[in-house]
């Protein structure tokens, strides 16, 4: 099985994503296998940051004090470059369908994706 | 703005004052009465009926426990049947999120004081209900139990902060992918709201019309939440949850009791059978969420059409889950109540009133009746029940002799169809 390579959610500055060598599915959350058709060890790959942005929400009422510190922050989901879909932070004005580029900023203890508008 | 009702709503109700719950009890019904194997059967299917009901009134229901709640809702439920805790052979319970336990239903089996040969709880989100439903229907097909009681309550809105709670239905999001970005349920569903929106031509005042509509069904029954009517323009203004979704697109949080009991043989005259019922589950986290046009719904109003031979023309009353405005937006178009983009029309023309062609959660809904977990979901087959077999009082509609049923788990991740029909 190929290295896993440290991303956001292990505090790295970096979007990682498996493709399967052997059906070429993109998938997003690590897995010791493909999910669409199961082959073992699928390749590991930092992203590139580009994306397109499929859907947004302002969060303006958190559940937490150390989200609540942020409100409001917008989420998004981005649909990658490479072809995976993935959850992440974003400037407030971003709309469907917007060219985005991620960077990494603070949030509730932890650095997360944020995504602002591309050229 | 919650109701200090802490009356029993059962099926039998006849009418309530604030406080104070008069049914009129066993005198109801002639007993029980079995009709043997050849009365439950057609072209050699064995069936299943919805034998009785129990509902509590949503709202604060301060020093009770989740026990307590379900154990209210099981007794009107056993009531409404006519049966005895001995008859009872199948439990199926939900969760409870403030009392989470490993064994929930044997708990309450053994609180209530049960010995039943089958049970157990279960566990898909706000489809809940409606799976437990199916499950005790092919139990009873199957002849495991005669008389299974489906049970749930939560004390949510008084037994823990408004907080705790909505962290806790977060944790439905991916530990690693999604819960470190601080979403709510709101936003999950804000999210795929966006995108609906985005895709239909579907306006927040066009959501805000179904908060206004579960809100003025609500305003007609007395065990609902909230009773004071609102306006599209009350919606607007209401503060930013996660937007579009503003705080009168979302149900609230509240303690509350649901219970029926599906049994193998109709007991009394008007009688409920389960026509016939389907699952879906496309995925768990949002982000993993398949396009609009392949989600869970279309898939199990399917399966349960082909399960039942009936057409969406055959439906006269629909029983559809609306955790916000956007989830019952999107099933009511998913399923084929309205076309796409079209519901908000047709709540403006009266088609989901009482009085409408497809009357639509006449208690209030998940909105307005109020959410208490895996019973809130329940109370829309409970409502369902007291309007095919005539007894919704005040709300009562002039055809429910078929009905559809929808529940939602997660973030449109699992799905349950199902066709109720009067014999």
């Amino acid at each position: 099985m190929s290295e896993r390579i440290a991303d956001w959610t292990k505090g790295e500055q970096a979007i990682t994503y498996q493709t399967c060598t052997s059906c070429g599915h993109a998938q997003y959350f690590h897995r010791a296998f493909c999910a669409a058709c199961g082959a073992s060890d699928p390749r590991e790959q930092r992203a590139s940051g580009k994306g397109r942005v499929y859907a947004t929400s302002l969060v303006c009422r958190a559940a937490t004090p150390e989200t609540r510190a942020h409100v409001p922050y917008n989420i998004l989901l981005v649909d990658c470059a490479e072809g995976f879909r993935m959850m992440a932070h974003g400037d407030n004005g971003l709309a469907i369908g917007d060219s985005v580029i991620a960077s990494f900023r603070p949030f509730a203890g932890k650095l997360v994706p944020f995504f602002a508008k591309g050229r | 703005m919650t109701t200090p009702l802490s009356s029993v709503i059962p099926g039998r109700c006849v009418s309530i004052e604030p406080g104070i719950s008069r049914f009129s009890g066993a005198q109801g019904r002639t007993g029980v009465r079995s009709f043997g194997p050849s009365r439950n059967d057609s072209g050699g299917r064995l069936m299943s009926f919805i034998t009785g009901v129990g509902l509590t009134s949503f709202g604060k229901h301060e020093g009770s426990s989740s026990l307590d709640l379900m154990s209210k809702a099981a007794q009107a439920a056993l009531d409404d049947a006519g049966l005895r805790r001995a008859d009872i052979d199948g439990v199926l319970c939900g969760y409870s999120t403030v009392s989470p336990h490993i064994m929930l239903a044997t708990v309450f089996a053994e609180h209530f004081g049960i010995r039943p040969s089958y049970a157990h709880a279960v566990q898909v989100g706000g489809a809940t209900g409606l799976a437990m439903t199916m499950l005790a229907h092919h139990l009873v097909e199957a002849g495991v139990a005669r008389h299974v009681l489906v049970v749930a309550g939560e004390n949510r809105l008084t037994g823990q902060s408004r907080d705790a709670s909505i962290q806790a239905l977060a944790q439905v999001g991916h530990p690693d992918y999604e819960v470190p970005l601080g979403p709510t349920i709101p936003a999950y569903y804000g999210l795929v709201a966006n995108r609906y929106m985005h895709e239909y031509g579907v306006s927040e005042e066009d959501l805000a019309e179904f908060a206004v509509l579960m809100r003025a069904h609500a305003c007609t029954h007395p065990g609902a939440q909230f009773h004071d009517p609102i306006t599209v323009a009350d919606v607007m203004a209401s503060k930013p949850v996660a937007m579009p979704l503003k705080l009168l697109d979302c149900c609230p949080v509240s303690d509350g009791g649901a219970a029926f009991v599906i049994s193998r043989e109709q007991i009394g005259e008007a009688g409920v059978r389960i026509r016939g019922c389907a699952q879906a589950h496309t995925h768990q986290h949002v982000t993993a969420a398949p396009g609009l046009s392949e989600l869970g719904a279309e898939i199990s109003i399917a399966r349960a059409k082909q399960a039942t031979g009936l057409a969406i023309s055959d439906v006269r009353y629909a029983a559809i889950y609306d955790s916000f405005t956007i989830t019952l937006v999107m099933l009511l178009e998913d399923l084929g109540l309205a076309g796409r983009g079209e519901a908000a029309a047709r709540v403006r023309a009266g088609h989901f009133g009482r009085d409408g062609a497809m009357p639509l959660n006449t208690h209030g809904g998940l909105l307005s009746y109020g959410h208490c977990g895996v019973g809130g979901a329940m109370a829309h087959l409970i409502e369902a029940h007291l309007q095919m077999t005539g007894r919704a009082a005040s709300r009562q509609v002039r055809d429910a002799s078929i009905a559809l049923l929808h529940g939602d788990g997660g973030v449109l991740s699992s799905h349950v169809s199902m066709f109720l029909e009067r014999v």
